[in-house]
């Protein structure tokens, strides 16, 4: 069989009850999204001995203490002419949940259908959206860090915050780690990955037999 | 030589006789600078060292007499907290300079508190309210939520040096009110000083404390013989719905009274039926004397009944049990304790010896179950679990351990010196937690670093959680402490900010934007608004002549971030607390240009919170 022939068969392929179960746990762990936090970023001082916290959702900011803390960061940041962290700044915060909300509805598609080319397609989509979110955000903490305002009363150099792991910044030790919700996400990935593989190697026997 | 020998015979006699006659020692028996060896000391130091970063496990709230203030401690650890102004201005807090607290004030800068009263649930203290007495016929209610003075009550009509305050019933229905310098009511009456026996009155009332706000209004007034009212204490469990009140001079003299009310060997303790009390206005009952009804013993019997008590009593305290009440005579040597059914039956059997001025006395032997010889001039007794009772000797300058049914003195502590109030952990509840103690004494006597004639007063802990008593720190405070309470610290849950959605106030903006000044005529209004590390207006111009309403926001919602707003040469300074709004109204009257700026340190631009007022020339 050529390559082609072999690409085309694959795609051909139907999915099983057990692969069409595990894209239907996919979707139902996206739902997730709406729900928990994709990251935390826990912020210790001496003057903050309890620490500043923020969480990260898909669709919002949530300071720790009430929300309070969000405004303390801001607070402190002002005096290094760094923006406000404000809601309406993240357009994540307007495309990420509708994004998320679409490869939902084509996990379900995909099985409903049972196809494999549905199933690589979600694949596919998932993890560009997955990485194009991870390096998103990581330009967003890059463009805070750098954009500063010349007036500000305190210099600093330009610098990124910590995306994964600790960072000291002045006075501050800042933790910044992937929050339940992204943990979650990965765990989508990882299901679809395994509904292809699973069907992929359902089928390998009967690739071999033909091969005879 | 026969002279000589007996000169050298003589000399020699008195060589021997020298040791028989010795010299005074330098200190007295028993005076050391500390009440314990080195291992207790280093007992002491490790039941009162509090690490830091560690809390205490009580507050005591201190009067502060004089100075108008309540001083907040920590137990064990003895640091002052924080301070409460009541009835004086306190730029630190900027009380008596902002609108509200100026007109709480009035016009009096000063006030004499003595005894602070916590709110109560069943005899216990619940952590809501603090109610301070004020000499000027006033009473305070401090809120426990946030440790701010929130009202005062008065000068309130015919009470006259209010020195019998403000102890709460069992459950808080009221705080109380009396008076120890008689005087012709109402006030402004003028009755030659010789017809003091006749014509000047003592009055003893009952403050009404809403149950939900605390709220204070004036409940009944129950006008009495010309004693001086001293202190007070509310019956609890079989003897609640009662009210004691110490009284001296029942001599009814005037002049020299160290002498004068000094003469009898009993002076009186008037219980007070503060149901009936409160029935008889309810029923319409009292002469409306100084605006409020006045309710007279002569011609409604059965409220008040007085207690013969030796001599010249001080305190008057009910222990937990409600059924013993403690009579401290500070001119003798035994404390006096009452039985309280043997009042009622008293009272029941009309068991009297006389009457004055219609109030009837209650025959003394009939209604005393002991003297407890406890020593020189007791004052006040506090209590602690298993029935054991504390009373401060001033004479004696010593705390005495008894124990109540025994009537048996087990132990005493000597306090440096001259003991007054003494508190014990939640020591005048219905169940005192024992542990702790303060004597809270009048003299320090350089057992601190000298700092001059204006000494402060000493305030010692002791541990009273075994047998023997022991003195474990020295503190000390401003003047003045009288009264103190010591509540256990998970009974308070103050808040830490004023949460935003609760700030009501009228002008308070909360974003920078919304700030500004508005003109109607003279009157002009400034809203600002406080945040790290800006005030905003940063200028605001007026014309000589205006009148200038400045109302200024903390928008904060962090901890500890206060902003302070200090007008130079216009005498104002007010302090904002994260989430409140105050205001502050003065005559620009002054032409120039007068800096403001944020006096409560907050942030590392704080010395950049500053602004101007420029006051144009007319």
């Amino acid at each position: 069989m050529t390559i082609v022939q072999r690409t085309n068969r694959f795609f051909e392929l139907s999915l099983n009850l057990r692969e069409r179960a595990l894209v239907v746990v996919a979707a139902l762990l996206l739902g997730s999204v709406y729900l928990l936090p994709l990251w935390n970023l826990t912020m210790f001082a001496p003057q903050y001995p309890d620490g500043l916290r923020m969480n990260i959702y898909s669709y919002k900011l949530e300071g720790g203490n009430a929300g309070q803390d969000v405004k303390e960061i801001n607070v402190l940041n002002h005096y290094i002419g760094m923006k406000d962290l404000a809601a309406e700044d993240f357009t994540e915060f307007k495309w990420m949940p509708f994004v998320v909300g679409a490869i939902g509805l084509l996990c379900l598609r995909t099985a409903a259908h049972g196809r494999m080319m549905d199933l690589v397609d979600v694949t596919v989509l998932y993890t560009y959206f997955a990485a194009f979110s991870l390096w998103s955000f990581g330009y967003k903490l890059y463009s805070y860090g750098h954009s500063l305002a010349p007036t500000a009363a305190v210099k600093v150099a330009p610098f990124m915050p910590p995306m994964f792991g600790h960072k000291k910044l002045a006075n501050f030790d800042v933790y910044s780690y992937p929050a339940a919700g992204s943990y979650l996400l990965t765990l989508v990935v990882v299901l679809l990955v395994a509904a292809l593989w699973l069907a992929w190697r359902d089928d390998a026997p009967a690739v071999m037999t033909v091969d005879t | 030589m026969k002279s000589t020998k007996v000169i050298w015979g003589s000399a020699a006699l008195m060589v021997l006789a020298l040791p028989a006659i010795g010299c005074a020692p330098s200190a007295p028996a028993g005076a050391k600078r500390t009440a314990a060896g080195a291992s207790d000391i280093a007992v002491a130091a490790q039941k009162t060292f509090v690490a830091p970063g560690d809390l205490d496990e009580y507050y005591m709230f201190a009067s502060g007499g004089h100075s108008g203030n309540v001083y907040v401690y920590g137990i064990p650890s003895m640091r002052h907290l924080s301070t409460i102004p009541v009835y004086s201005p306190y730029p630190a807090t900027g009380y008596g300079f902002d609108d509200d607290s100026r007109k709480m004030l009035g016009n009096l800068t000063w006030g004499d508190v003595h005894h602070p009263s916590l709110s109560e649930t069943n005899g216990d203290y619940d952590g809501r309210w603090l109610f301070v007495n004020d000499m000027n016929g006033r009473i305070a209610r401090i809120d426990l939520r946030d440790f701010k003075t929130k009202q005062i009550l008065g000068p309130v009509a015919n009470i006259s040096g209010n020195h019998s305050g403000a102890f709460v019933t069992p459950n808080t229905e009221y705080a109380m009110m009396g008076t120890r310098f008689s005087i012709p009511i109402p006030k402004g009456t003028v009755v030659p000083i010789e017809k003091y026996a006749t014509e000047y009155k003592g009055v003893v009332a009952g403050v009404k404390i809403d149950k939900t706000s605390g709220e204070m209004s004036l409940g009944w007034e129950v006008m009495l013989p010309p004693f001086d009212f001293d202190l007070g204490d509310a019956g609890k469990k079989v003897s609640d719905g009662w009210m004691f009140w110490t009284s001296y001079n029942a001599e009814r003299a005037t002049g020299k009274l160290e002498v004068t009310a000094s003469q009898r060997d009993r002076d009186y303790i008037a219980a007070v039926d503060w149901r009936a009390a409160e029935k008889a206005i309810a029923d319409g009952k009292g002469d409306m004397i100084g605006g409020v009804k006045v309710i007279d013993p002569k011609k409604v019997p059965g409220i008040v009944y007085l207690m013969p008590c030796g001599k010249s009593p001080h305190g008057v305290d009910v222990a937990p049990n409600g059924k013993w009440i403690v009579g401290s005579g500070k001119l003798q040597g035994v404390t006096t304790v009452f039985n309280f059914e043997k009042i009622q039956t008293a009272i029941r059997n009309k068991d009297f010896t006389g009457e004055e001025d219609g109030i009837p006395v209650l025959k003394y032997e009939s209604i005393k179950e002991a003297e407890v010889t406890v020593g020189l001039g007791p004052l006040h007794t506090q209590f602690g679990p298993d029935d054991f009772a504390y009373t401060s000797l001033f004479v004696d300058s010593a705390i005495a351990k008894w124990k109540l049914g025994t009537w048996e003195v087990v132990d005493k502590v000597p306090m440096s010196y001259s003991i007054g109030h003494l508190a014990a952990a939640e020591g005048d509840t219905v169940s005192p937690d024992g542990k702790y103690l303060v004597g809270l004494n009048k003299l320090s006597h350089g057992r601190h670093l000298s700092v001059g004639p204006s000494q402060p007063e000493s305030s010692q802990l002791v541990d009273i959680s075994e047998e023997k008593m022991k003195l474990l720190y020295d503190a000390f405070t401003e003047p003045e402490p009288h009264y103190a309470q010591i509540v256990k610290a998970d009974k308070l849950h103050p808040i830490e900010v004023y949460p935003k959605e609760e700030n009501k106030h009228p002008l308070a903006v909360w974003d920078v934007k919304d700030t500004g000044v508005t003109r109607n005529g003279t009157n002009v209004t400034v809203k600002a608004v406080l945040v790290r590390s800006t005030i905003t207006p940063t200028s605001v111009t007026v014309n000589q002549g205006d009148t200038l309403t400045v109302a200024i926001t903390n928008i904060e919602q962090t901890t500890d971030e206060l902003h302070g707003f200090g007008l130079l040469d216009y005498n104002m300074n007010v302090v904002v607390d994260p989430g409140e709004t105050k205001t502050f109204t003065i005559k620009a009257d002054k032409p120039g240009v007068f800096p403001y700026y944020c006096t409560n340190f907050c942030s590392a631009l704080h010395q950049e919170m500053q602004g101007y007022l420029i006051v144009n020339k007319k």
